[in-house]
């Protein structure tokens, strides 16, 4: 990846004019408290809600609107389906979140956002008003992408890309098959959710294979790429771990997916037609509806935002953090929402209250469990360019990793959930 | 052509793609993918030995017994050989992909296609 460096006077003409573009606040500084909306208590939502209610005191009125009263994290649920943990140790009650100051929780849809009269609508018929909102919906898949697929067929052929039920779906499934039966992924196009998903995905199924003597058993990845995040160390990975069991298909290999059958099980490409008794079709991706009806979507399905300060690109009101916004060179990851996140909650505090900022970064790590203490990763530094969020500096594990380097890996990838949920929800018992 | 042995492989079956029928002289697409290690000779094992050459070393294409395409692969090629390439058909007849490996061991597969 290259690497680029931003120069200070760069960053001071950032600085300098970001705020500039923004409308003033309706309620002028020390009158009653600001109203700040957050839509999505996910990696964004959630810890820029807490950022603001922590910095912001009383002159900050904070209320986050979370359809779920719990939450299952999409990270580490690979570590799920590969047994490595429980769904409970992912699973996460909004209670703690709920007793921080400052902070209301309303648990309903949002299901429009008025940008003229800075309104939320909720599905069960109320309104919430804003100063400035976040909106930080998550994905949305876009089941049509593959011929054949549709949210029906998904209960066949689960996603298990998002929400928890998904999730069980697949992980029911898997455990459900006999030795011979095989699994076919279809791994979606660029951009998408946690981009060497897929790939640690198919390592966690063969690493079941294994532990339950499938040793017939094969995952095929059907990809609409032609190459993936971590490819090399993912290949050295099934080599070394799963000789024969993983078998990927690039675009230009398969020559393109024709149509899936999700009661058959079969996925028809130009090359032939594959067969899984279990098949797991991950679809591409856009920003989360509510993005999309508020018109926060350019032509890629995903928000832009102005990189020194999240804001949306169309609405000086509406940040915009997470899997939902068009990140330049971040990889959708809870970790790079996270880190959107601290950048979002200090451009407002110092828009609305006037707080000293420190030069915007950001940072992402992803990392990929392949087998017992081999987990690989890869991340980098990110600053404000231009219009973009570009890499300044990365790094990604080495084929010639000592065994206890990728062993240490997957202790710090167990650190860093402890540490982002701790951020999301609170430590507070 | 030497005896025809399954390549040892779990995975080593062939996936091509022929058109069912075209018409006599379009030009025709055929693409042909075999899975396999291609071990370079070049690789050491976790245990520091060097890991065999064994790669496929030849793909035949014949149409009616005539070649129709060849190549000779050496050892840089990656893992999972993969051929696209074009034909004109006159007539009626069958196709035959046939890949040969170090040591003589042979896979191969048939598969007619009507010329109209």
């Amino acid at each position: 990846m290259p690497v680029k460096r931003l120069s200070r006077r760069r960053f001071a003409g950032l600085m300098v004019t970001a705020p500039a573009l923004v409308r003033a606040p309706r309620t002028a500084f020390g009158a009653a408290p600001l109203r700040i909306v957050v839509i999505g208590g996910g990696a964004a939502g959630a810890t820029t809600a807490r950022l603001l209610a922590r910095e912001g005191g009383d002159r900050l009125d904070i209320t986050l609107v979370e359809r779920d009263t719990r939450y299952t994290s999409c990270f580490q649920s690979n570590l799920y389906l590969g047994g490595y943990r429980p769904l409970s140790a992912l699973t996460h009650d909004y209670q703690r979140l709920a007793r921080t100051d400052g902070i209301d929780i309303v648990h309903a849809m949002a299901t429009r956002i008025d940008r003229d009269r800075q309104a939320v609508h909720l599905a069960d018929g109320r309104q919430l008003s804003y100063d400035r909102l976040v909106v930080s919906p998550g994905i949305d898949l876009v089941y049509d992408s593959v011929p054949g697929y549709s949210e029906s067929a998904a209960e066949l052929a689960p996603h298990a890309w998002q929400d928890a039920v998904q999730l069980q779906r697949l992980k029911s499934r898997l455990d459900a098959l006999q030795n011979g039966e095989n699994v076919v992924i279809v791994a979606p196009p660029n951009p998408y959710r946690c981009p060497p998903g897929p790939y640690e995905r198919a390592s966690m199924i063969a690493r079941q294979f294994r532990r339950r003597g499938l040793t017939d058993s094969r995952v095929t990845i059907i990809d609409a790429k032609r190459s993936f995040s971590k490819q090399a160390l993912f290949e050295a990975g099934w080599r070394r771990h799963y000789p024969d069991v993983i078998e990927w298909f690039p675009s230009d290999v398969h020559g393109g997916i024709l149509s899936i059958d999700a009661a058959a099980g079969t996925v028809e490409t130009d090359l032939d037609t594959f067969r899984g008794a279990l098949l797991n079709v991950i679809p591409a991706q856009r920003a989360g509806t509510i993005a999309q009806q508020a018109a926060l979507t350019d032509a890629s399905g995903f928000c832009p935002i102005d990189p020194a300060t999240m804001r949306s690109s169309v609405d000086s009101a509406i940040s915009v953090l997470g899997d939902a916004c068009v990140a330049g060179d971040m990889p959708k990851s809870a970790f790079a929402a996270h880190s959107q996140a601290r950048v979002a909650a200090a451009a407002l505090l110092r828009e609305l209250l006037g707080r000293p900022i420190a030069p915007p970064r950001f940072g992402n790590i992803c990392w990929s469990l392949i087998d017992d203490d081999d987990a690989i990763k890869v991340g980098g530094s990110y600053a404000p360019s231009g219009d973009r969020i570009e890499s300044i500096g990365s790094f990604i594990s080495q084929p010639s990793d000592a065994s206890g380097t990728r062993a240490s890996n997957y202790t710090e990838s167990i650190a860093w959930y402890e540490s982002i949920t701790s951020d999301m929800f609170g430590n507070g018992a | 052509m030497p005896d025809e042995t399954l390549i040892p492989s779990a995975l080593a079956q062939p996936r091509i793609k022929v058109p069912e029928q075209a018409r006599a002289g379009e030009l025709i697409v055929l693409k042909a993918l075999l899975r396999h290690r291609m071990d370079s000779g070049h690789r050491i094992d976790d245990h520091g030995q060097a890991i065999p050459r064994l790669i496929i070393n030849r793909f035949i294409v014949t149409f009616d017994n005539a070649l129709l395409f060849s190549a000779i692969i050496e050892p840089s090629t990656a893992e999972n050989p993969f051929f696209e390439f074009t034909a004109r058909l006159m007539h009626s007849g069958t196709l035959r992909f046939v890949w040969i490996e170090d040591g003589g061991a042979t896979t191969s597969i048939e598969r007619t296609i009507v010329i109209t």
